[in-house]
């Protein structure tokens, strides 16, 4: 683990009871990246964020300066909507970058607006988020009221409204097209890319970016301290430093910023400054590197530093952050059907494989659960799984317009990989108990 | 069958005013409706369809997916327990059948004396204070069965009168002073960026 000092780039102020007010964030720096931006050509604020390699800190990781420049020329008007619709199963990052630094992510989202011309920008927060969104709710008002959001901000021609909105409960809006549509009134499910890339075709069709608040968070202080200091941190493809959720089976779990790309996995889980190693000192089990969509890791990738590429590589991803850790005494049956579930309630609907396959999923491990189990299910599992996503390979495959269905795919291709004798003894136990039980049919009379 | 009050519906016309595109405005007017009576009635849903330009079965259609609108009177205390995978490592799932006889109905049920709806719920990104839950969304980390207990009483025993009826979220609400409004940019407006062209042309 790097022992150099890190700067808190994006949790500065969490340790501020106060840290979610305007005179907090003014007393520590606050808009002073915005003034620095008006000073600034737009085109130059938007190189110096090209020159931070800042990685989308949603899920999917595609660079943000990147994902900016898609955005064809001369097509106006383009809007900035922040995808704070956080809901990925052991995530925790954005609703605290919401509920205590809303100031932060506002001056981000101006700066957004500001490189890349955008006339109006929404921030949408989850429906179940009732403390970020009156949080930033205030921070908006008292901004407004500063002049550093709306008309002439702070007296240039630089004009832009920043509109809270919020959802209604629904997992699969924190996809960028899905999101859109809830954003336009309509039952939040996925548009086809192509052609919707919302860069291209967005909101009401025009050029959209969708920044995750996490990655927006991030552009004060890259502005402030321009794109080079922040690509300085970090490794490889992953520079900055990054929000980590450690939960589960750990004795200190906890929301922690890391240096990106250089702290490793086990540097998080057992160091006594994070994780601080596993409850009871059992030994671990499994451990899920970035949110339930992800692939599972196990002991042997404990040593794989944070960082893009080479988490990718071993199969798995670093998704939203979200490290979850089960200890040797994990059913792993039951955990991979609780994630399963989560798919299989939270499918919008619209592609057959998803809607129809996670619900066999999750009917299937349900019965195995329950003792109900039969031979043919491991292979009618890993049957439905092919479905969903053909080759049941890392990165996957799938045969829907989002990644929603072949999400659920990795649990049960981890747990069979890993775990398949306790499968397969549930089946076994299933068995044995069915033979036990009084054969209700009249057995076949065989005539002489 | 309650339409929005006068208060209500000049509010939601305050919201649409500030969306491109009037439907865009749907989700937050539903939370109104949600906010003034408890659960989304039908004579909003109509209402609120006229505010925006659609047919009430469009916003019947839309508000239908989402989880958290409400079409039947519900609790007045809305209490969602966690049972994803952060959470049942944790205890959750044991929370929540203590839940369950604590309150005396399963999820999805509500208490008799309308006080108490129980829900097990998807994550609420409060995965490292697990097993958690919300009532009416409002968060409460680490809850042991004593506590949950004694935070029913709270709520019963009206100590806990900080956390208001299902429906209301926030408590502040967005407000865009008429003098500060850049406007609304709707895909009409084609213009380019007015501080782009002057940055470019203070660059030439």
């Amino acid at each position: 683990m790097s022992t150099t000092e890190v700067p808190r780039i994006i949790t500065s102020r969490f340790d501020h009871e106060d840290s979610h007010t305007l005179a907090r964030y003014e007393a520590t720096g606050g808009y002073q990246a915005l003034r620095k931006a008006i000073g600034m050509a737009p085109a130059a604020v938007f190189d110096e964020v090209k020159a931070a390699s800042l990685l989308g800190r949603g899920g999917a990781g595609f660079p943000a300066g990147v994902k900016w420049g898609l955005a064809p020329a001369e097509v106006w008007p383009r809007y900035l909507v922040v995808n704070g619709d956080e809901s990925e199963p052991g995530t925790y990052k954005d609703r605290l970058l919401m509920e205590r630094d809303p100031h932060q992510l506002i001056e981000g989202v101006l700066l957004a607006c500001y490189a890349i011309g955008c006339g109006q920008a929404f921030l949408y927060v989850r429906g179940e988020m009732a403390l970020a969104q009156e949080h930033i709710a205030a921070a908006l008002n008292d901004a407004y009221a500063a002049g550093y959001v709306g008309r002439n901000i702070l007296g240039t021609d630089f004009s832009v409204d920043v509109v809270l909105t919020w959802g209604a409960g629904a997992y699969i809006v924190g996809e960028e097209t899905a999101l859109i549509e809830s954003l336009e009134g309509n039952r939040g499910m996925p548009r086809l890319k192509p052609p919707f890339f919302p860069a291209a075709k967005g909101l009401y069709m025009q050029p959209t970016i969708v920044n995750n608040v996490e990655t927006l968070s991030n552009l004060p202080w890259i502005i402030s301290n321009g794109g080079e200091a922040f690509a300085a941190l970090g490794a490889e493809t992953s520079r900055g430093t990054r929000m980590f959720a450690v939960s589960g089976h750990v004795k200190t779990p906890g929301v922690f910023e890391v240096e990106y790309g250089v702290t490793t996995f086990r540097d998080l889980i057992f160091s006594p400054q994070y994780g601080g190693g596993i409850r009871n000192d059992n030994a671990i089990k499994a451990f899920i590197p970035g949110g339930a969509s992800a692939p599972w890791f196990f002991e042997e990738h404990l040593d794989l530093p944070l960082e893009k590429v080479t988490v990718d590589r071993a199969g798995s991803m670093l998704g939203s952050g979200a490290i979850v850790v089960m200890d040797e005494t994990t059913d792993a049956v039951k955990a991979c059907l609780r994630v399963v579930r989560f798919f299989a309630r939270e499918s919008c609907g619209k592609c057959t494989p998803c809607r129809e396959g996670t619900t066999w999923l999750e009917k299937i491990l349900q019965r195995i659960l329950d003792g109900y189990g039969r031979p043919s299910d491991l292979a009618l599992l890993m049957d439905v799984c092919d479905n969903i996503s053909p080759g049941i390979a890392w990165p996957p495959k799938q045969t829907t317009i989002c990644p929603l269905g072949p999400s659920a795919v990795s649990p049960i291709a981890s747990a069979m990989e890993r775990f398949r004798s306790e499968f397969d003894a549930r089946i076994t136990q299933a068995e044995q108990t069915r033979i036990s039980v009084p054969v209700a049919f009249p057995k076949a009379v065989t005539h002489a | 069958m309650a339409r929005l009050t006068a208060e209500n519906t000049e509010l939601a016309l305050e919201i649409i005013a500030r969306y491109p595109r009037p439907k865009s405005a749907l989700i937050p007017l539903l939370h109104l409706a949600q906010e003034q009576d408890g659960h989304v009635t039908d004579a909003a849903m109509s209402q609120i369809a006229e505010l925006v330009g659609v047919s009430a079965a469009e916003v019947l259609g839309t508000a239908s997916f989402y989880e958290m609108f409400k079409f039947e009177p519900v609790g007045r205390y809305m209490v969602n327990i966690c049972t994803n995978i952060s959470c049942q490592l944790m205890g959750g799932e044991e929370l929540l059948e203590h839940a369950e006889s604590t309150l005396g109905i399963r999820p999805g049920q509500t208490t008799e004396d309308g006080l108490f709806t129980l829900e097990d719920v998807e994550c609420i990104a409060a995965c490292t204070e697990a097993p958690c839950l919300q009532v009416n969304y409002r968060y409460f980390h680490k809850i042991s069965n004593p506590q949950f207990d004694q935070l029913v009483a709270d709520l019963r025993s009206g100590a806990r009168n900080d956390i208001p009826p299902h429906g209301t979220l926030a408590k502040v609400r967005q407000r865009i002073p008429a003098d500060r409004r850049a406007g609304v940019v709707t895909p009409e407006d084609t213009a380019h960026p007015v501080w782009l062209a002057s940055s470019q042309e203070a660059q030439s």
